[in-house]
């Protein structure tokens, strides 16, 4: 199993934290792991986006071109990576500001309203929890206790009172993301 | 820090093996993309625990120098920088080189010419094994590919540094130091206690004993003849290295038609297109270099006695190709890829050059 993601929206929206936590899960549970972020000026206001593999095997590049997976969290990002997923892939994305929504037909396409949802329930700090639920739904590569001992790890010990509320989101991920085309 | 499994950065993998290494000192200025290496050693606090001094000095210069003058006490002594930073030091590695000063010196590579970009880049290959100061020197140069080499070179740096009396630099780049790789971390290593340190460098300006005479630290000699000498001296012990410590790493290279030599987060980019290419039926293998210098001229020249072309992948104008082509003697097509300017290169545009320009 290899499965390479990438992690693609605005500086802030907690990209490059969802991907260390998918990172660090795929460790506990003894993946090869890379996480590659880009960085630099875009970190500060303008988008951000990281590329994430687990895998059973040796990883060969951390820099990577093409994806089984993308999940999309603003236009900008829709635009520069929608035709970088690999035919059959996966493509997650929030609606939320998308006026160009994804055309491509060979690949799954899914949904999910994490910004309404985290503002409707007053947990805008949890919004990339809420959309790796989402992924994990459609790709369970990592499992439930592995994302625990995951969020143990890639969170500082004064947050662990919050892992809770980490896994109750991703579980509203969950819930709500939903087929947009699949094959 | 025990044997432990962790997830970090490259440039963090540096910083905890300088401390589990027994390093006595650091001293840094920041730049993109290495500034975590000073950043987790002062988050870690190394001089409460194992003693380790950490020091920002007021630039590049001063901590070149600040290396100079703690190393040629006989201690264990660091600095790291990226490219604008590594230039700014070269005449302090040439005096260190010429003064024979054990130390390591990280260049976590940007994209230059001057401040150029603060994305990876690898064209400071001619400035780190071509001499980027003046004089023939050499200094002993490691290129990690992943986030556990960043930290194994630290504890092979000091080996070499110590046994050859010659500065360590680890070449890496942007990419290697911002990614986030699986890592095993060592037990540590204590710092040399000052018994130690006088056994390990007996030549160390740490006081003089009635039993010798004055151990002096120095790059000067006014006597020209006895400058050749030495000279001389320092020649040999790069050809000693050059038998001895040459390091590389062949993947897929016994039934190769092509190979691609690479080095860093290159040679991780050729991986992929290697892989690619074998999905497809080409015959690809790759030569990542592992030590620039000393060059694996003998192991490459074997290798490539067998196949029908090089490519040469280099995040940058092509620099590292002429030494592939002198260990080659230019009897086999050898081109050169790469993106600069801070541009990484896919695996798939390594793929479409080793097509276009080697296969054809």
């Amino acid at each position: 199993m290899t499965e390479e993601i990438i992690i693609a929206g605005f500086g802030g929206q907690g990209v490059l934290s969802m991907g260390k936590i998918l990172a660090y899960s795929g460790v506990m549970q003894d993946k090869e792991v890379s996480w590659m972020p880009s960085y630099g000026p875009e970190m500060r206001g303008g988008t951000a986006n990281v590329s994430v593999i687990i895998s059973d095997e040796r990883i060969s590049s951390p820099i990577i071109n093409q994806f089984d997976t993308a999940i999309i969290l603003n236009q900008q990002s829709l635009d520069k990576f929608e035709n970088a997923v690999k035919p059959g892939g996966m493509l997650l994305y929030d609606p939320n500001g998308i006026t160009h929504h994804p055309t491509r037909k060979d690949i799954n396409i899914y949904q999910i309203a994490a910004t309404d949802k985290a503002a409707e329930i007053g947990i805008a700090k949890l919004f990339n929890m809420i959309v790796l639920g989402g992924f994990l739904k459609y790709k369970p590569i990592v499992t439930d206790e592995f994302i625990h001992k995951g969020l143990q790890k890639s969170l500082p010990e004064r947050h662990h009172k919050l892992i809770p509320e980490n896994e109750r989101a991703i579980k509203i991920g969950m819930e709500i993301v939903k087929p947009y085309h699949t094959l | 820090m025990a044997k432990e499994l962790k997830l970090m950065k490259g440039n963090e993998a540096i910083a905890h093996a300088m401390i589990a290494s027994g390093t006595d000192g650091y001293f840094g200025y920041p730049i993109t993309p290495q500034s975590e290496v000073m950043e987790t050693l002062m988050a870690e606090k190394p001089w409460e625990t194992t003693g380790m001094t950490v020091l920002q000095a007021e630039s590049e210069m001063a901590s070149i120098n600040m290396v100079y003058g703690g190393a040629a006490t006989g201690k264990k002594v660091a600095t790291s920088s990226s490219s604008p930073g590594i230039s700014l030091m070269q005449e302090g590695l040439t005096y260190l080189a010429g003064a024979e000063i054990p130390c390591l010196i990280v260049n976590v590579m940007r994209g230059g010419p001057g401040l150029g970009t603060i994305q990876p880049s690898q064209s400071d290959y001619f400035q780190s094994v071509k001499g980027g100061g003046h004089g023939d020197y050499q200094l002993y140069t490691l290129a990690p590919a992943s986030v556990q080499e960043m930290y194994d070179f630290v504890f092979d740096a000091w080996d070499i540094a110590f046994k050859y009396r010659n500065p360590v630099l680890i070449l890496s780049d942007g990419a290697i130091g911002q990614c986030m790789e699986k890592l095993y971390t060592r037990d540590y290593m204590p710092r040399w206690t000052e018994e130690e340190r006088r056994k390990n460098a007996p030549w160390g300006t740490w006081g003089k004993p009635a039993t010798r005479g004055h151990n002096i630290i120095t790059s000067l000699e006014l006597d020209s003849a006895k400058q050749e000498v030495f000279n001389h001296k320092l020649q040999a012990k790069y050809r000693e290295m050059e038998a001895k410590e040459v390091r590389y790493e062949t993947l897929n290279c016994e039934d190769a038609d092509y190979i691609i030599v690479a080095y860093g987060s290159s040679a991780r980019i050729s991986m992929k297109a290697m892989q690619m290419a074998r999905e497809k039926g080409i015959k690809v293998g790759l030569f990542r270099l592992i030590t620039l210098f000393p060059f694996p001229t003998q192991q490459l020249k074997a290798v490539a006695q067998k196949v029908k072309g090089i490519l040469t992948v280099e995040m940058s104008a092509g620099q590292m190709i002429q030494d592939v082509k002198l260990a080659t003697e230019c009897k086999l097509p050898v081109e050169h890829f790469g993106r600069f300017g801070g541009i990484i290169p896919t695996p798939t545009e390594v793929l479409e050059a080793l097509e276009t320009k080697i296969i054809k």
